[in-house]
């Protein structure tokens, strides 16, 4: 994958999609995996997410800890907090993100709330973000309707940006995150906060189909994704399944080998 | 209606308390997961269709006729005043309504919102734990379900309160992440909502977060100035100088300024918890000291640091022990329309006790900053000024904090 990374110029194709696109011909879809900045401290959130590439992540999603973050559940909000107790700056994200894709060639998104954007500056950020080597931002609590600065500063930059899909959408309002999208729609699997769970809702299965009538040509489902199995589910009917809170949850326990070891696991599910 | 068709684009009204959201000049709107924007437009809706519906506001009516005591009255407190420069001073008195302050006036407003849109369930946060029982209340009283989020500091500082949510039957659920106070509740009862949607409603107690909510917790506690606009008309035949109330999220003081908006003769005043002084880091001043940023699904005065991380706030009173407030006044202050200033923990306190002891009157601690912005006020404005305080809330469930406070304890109670 080669980018124009000029500030300014508009690149052909999103890399996110490209990303995709290449693993569902390769393999039955994309493996796209979370892990927050700064988390247990910035050099080894570096390292545990080139493992996570190195291991069979396609797209990688980097949080940015935050200290009010009400769509994460306990693992995260546990990793996030550690991440902000320990120092994290805003800052610190563009540092992670050049350090990664100077290792591994990887479409990287920023899962971030809105509030730390709009005070560094929305315009500066996407400078900065692009200038990083970044492919764009998922963003849980900005909606396409209020937000329009984003949308100016991503066509103007080119990155890409993920507004989420719920079960609860309407077609309208699918219709309006599906037209506004690059990259993939995030496709929020059940109603819900971040977290592992035994069994997914069938939700997100009407959910991605009703995407896809709508026009979506790329969903990928997360909340809730944490076993193989699962990602073959998923992968059966979608573009790509996001997993964060069992990555996190090894990353806390084993370090980066052991984050390294789940990736390996959870990339069998992308097998064909 | 849908959010797109209400798309976000405000019209300035030629009135300012005519203004119906979603933003309230580059305040307000609706920043929120996905995940619940079909709840929130649902919400609008329904609040759309009761604003329009005379059996809606007959209901409400009734309800406080006959449980929370409206109208609430008025007290006018000359012993008090002798100690603010000698103005006139005249309380609004919803410490009387039922459960104690004017909380109630929203909860039973969104309780028979709810009942319309067939929700079972209530959840609400809570700081002094004032709403937490206002809406334990209302769910009891309307048969339903109630999960009230309270910071784990809140319920150790609010003992009191959280035994009385739970005689009413509500569960109350304390919250230890962040700094475990006002905002982590927020986050809780948010994360709640986004699992439990279909049958929930998430009666949120003030005037912020995302569109619909300032709008809507607004017009149920403007009665509280409707009244007294009147019943200070008919006691002293002219409007008051100024019209005063302490601010957290700030419903208490919209619920009395929104009367008086389009009376620019009427100084509005909200008073801040300025905590140890704004000169430290620990107080919760957030017009005050903070700047614009978003947070709980609103654009607002924030503290916050650079990097946009909220920052902990300080008040010695739970209720006002929060680093945000509701939009309209963020607005109302960038307008000049209403002015915004701290009360240090220490002037709230004494001003408390002066209320007890020469009126007989206990208040909570979060108005006993307004009375404290009184004594302050009525010296600068002088003895020919009427001064019209929001009495918001009473102080049984601030006894124990108070006592300790000034050494009235017996060594047995106080251990």
């Amino acid at each position: 994958m080669s980018l124009d990374r000029t500030v300014g110029a508009r690149t052909a194709a999103s890399p996110t999609g490209t990303a995709i696109a290449a693993a569902r011909e390769q393999r039955a879809g994309a493996f796209i995996g979370y892990l927050p900045v700064g988390f247990p401290n910035l050099a080894e959130s570096i390292d545990a997410a080139v493992a996570l590439v190195e291991n069979g992540v396609d797209v990688l999603e980097l949080g940015v800890p935050y200290s009010d973050p009400v769509m994460d559940g306990p693992v995260i909000q546990k990793a996030t907090q550690t991440a902000l107790e320990a120092g994290f700056r805003l800052r610190d994200v563009f540092t992670a993100v050049e350090g990664i894709r100077s290792r591994v060639d990887v479409p990287i998104l920023l899962m971030t709330y809105w509030n730390p954007v709009v005070q560094y500056g929305v315009e500066r950020f996407a400078t900065d973000l692009l200038s990083a080597g970044g492919a764009g931002l998922i963003t849980p609590d900005l909606t396409v309707d209020s937000g329009a600065e984003w949308l100016t500063e991503s066509e103007r930059t080119g990155l890409d940006r993920v507004f989420l899909a719920a079960p609860t959408s309407t077609e309208e309002r699918l219709r309006l995150a599906v037209e506004n999208s690059r990259g993939f729609v995030y496709t929020v699997s059940t109603m819900g906060i971040t977290g592992a769970r035994a069994d997914l809702d069938a939700a997100a299965r009407t959910l991605v189909a009703r995407l896809r009538e709508v026009g979506a040509d790329s969903s990928c489902v997360g909340i809730g994704v944490s076993t193989p199995e699962q990602i073959a589910e998923i992968l059966g009917y979608a573009d790509g399944a996001i997993v964060g809170s069992e990555l996190v949850r090894a990353l806390a326990q084993d370090g980066v080998q052991g984050v390294a070891r789940v990736a390996a696991h959870l990339a069998t599910g992308t097998v064909r | 209606m849908t959010s797109l068709s209400e798309s976000f684009v405000g019209t300035p009204a030629t009135h300012l308390r005519d203004e119906e959201g979603p933003f309230f000049g580059e305040f307000g709107g609706r920043f929120m997961p996905e995940s619940l924007i079909a709840a929130l437009d649902e919400l609008s809706a329904a609040y759309a269709e009761a604003k329009l519906d005379p059996e809606f506001h007959r209901e409400l009516a009734e309800l406080h006729a006959t449980y929370t005591g409206r109208p609430s009255i008025i007290t006018e407190v000359p012993r008090f005043a002798q100690h603010a420069g000698g103005a006139r001073i005249l309380l609004k008195r919803e410490d009387l309504n039922h459960t104690g302050s004017h909380k109630i006036n929203n909860v039973l407003g969104q309780a028979l919102i709810a009942r319309r849109i067939g929700k079972t369930r209530l959840i609400a946060e809570t700081g002094a734990g004032q709403h937490g029982v206002a809406t334990a209340t209302a769910a009891a009283l309307f048969g339903m379900e109630c999960v009230v989020y309270m910071g784990e500091v809140d319920t150790e500082r609010q003992a009191l309160n959280v035994a009385r949510m739970r005689l009413l039957g509500a569960t109350v659920i304390p919250v230890t992440a962040g700094t475990r106070t006002l905002k982590d509740a927020l986050n809780e009862a948010f994360r709640d909502w986004v699992a439990n949607v279909e049958n929930t409603h998430y009666l949120l107690g003030t005037v912020a977060g995302p569109h619909p909510f300032p709008v809507m917790v607004r017009d149920f506690v403007k009665v509280i100035g409707e009244e007294a606009r009147q019943q200070v008309i008919d006691l002293t035949g002219a409007l008051p100088t100024a019209v005063i109330a302490c601010v957290g999220g700030g419903s208490n003081a919209i619920g009395i300024f929104h009367a008086f908006l389009d009376d620019p003769e009427v100084q509005l005043i909200g008073y801040e918890a300025g905590g140890d002084g704004v000169d430290t880091p620990r107080h919760a001043s957030s017009i005050t000291m903070g700047r614009p940023g978003v947070l709980h699904g609103t654009r607002t005065m924030l503290l916050q640091d650079e990097d946009g991380q909220t920052v902990d706030s300080h008040s010695i009173s739970a209720g006002l022990d929060y680093p945000g407030v509701g939009p309209e006044h963020a607005w109302l202050s960038s307008i000049g329309r209403a002015d915004y200033r701290p009360i240090t923990d220490r002037a709230a306190m004494a001003a408390f006790r002066l209320l007890c002891t020469t009126e007989g009157i206990i208040p909570a601690i979060e108005t006993a900053h307004a009375l404290a912005g009184a004594l302050e006020l009525g010296r600068e404005l002088g003895p020919d000024a009427t001064i019209l305080i929001n009495l918001s809330g009473r102080g049984d469930k601030d006894v124990e904090t108070a006592g300790r406070y000034f050494g009235v304890l017996d060594a047995e109670a106080a251990k």
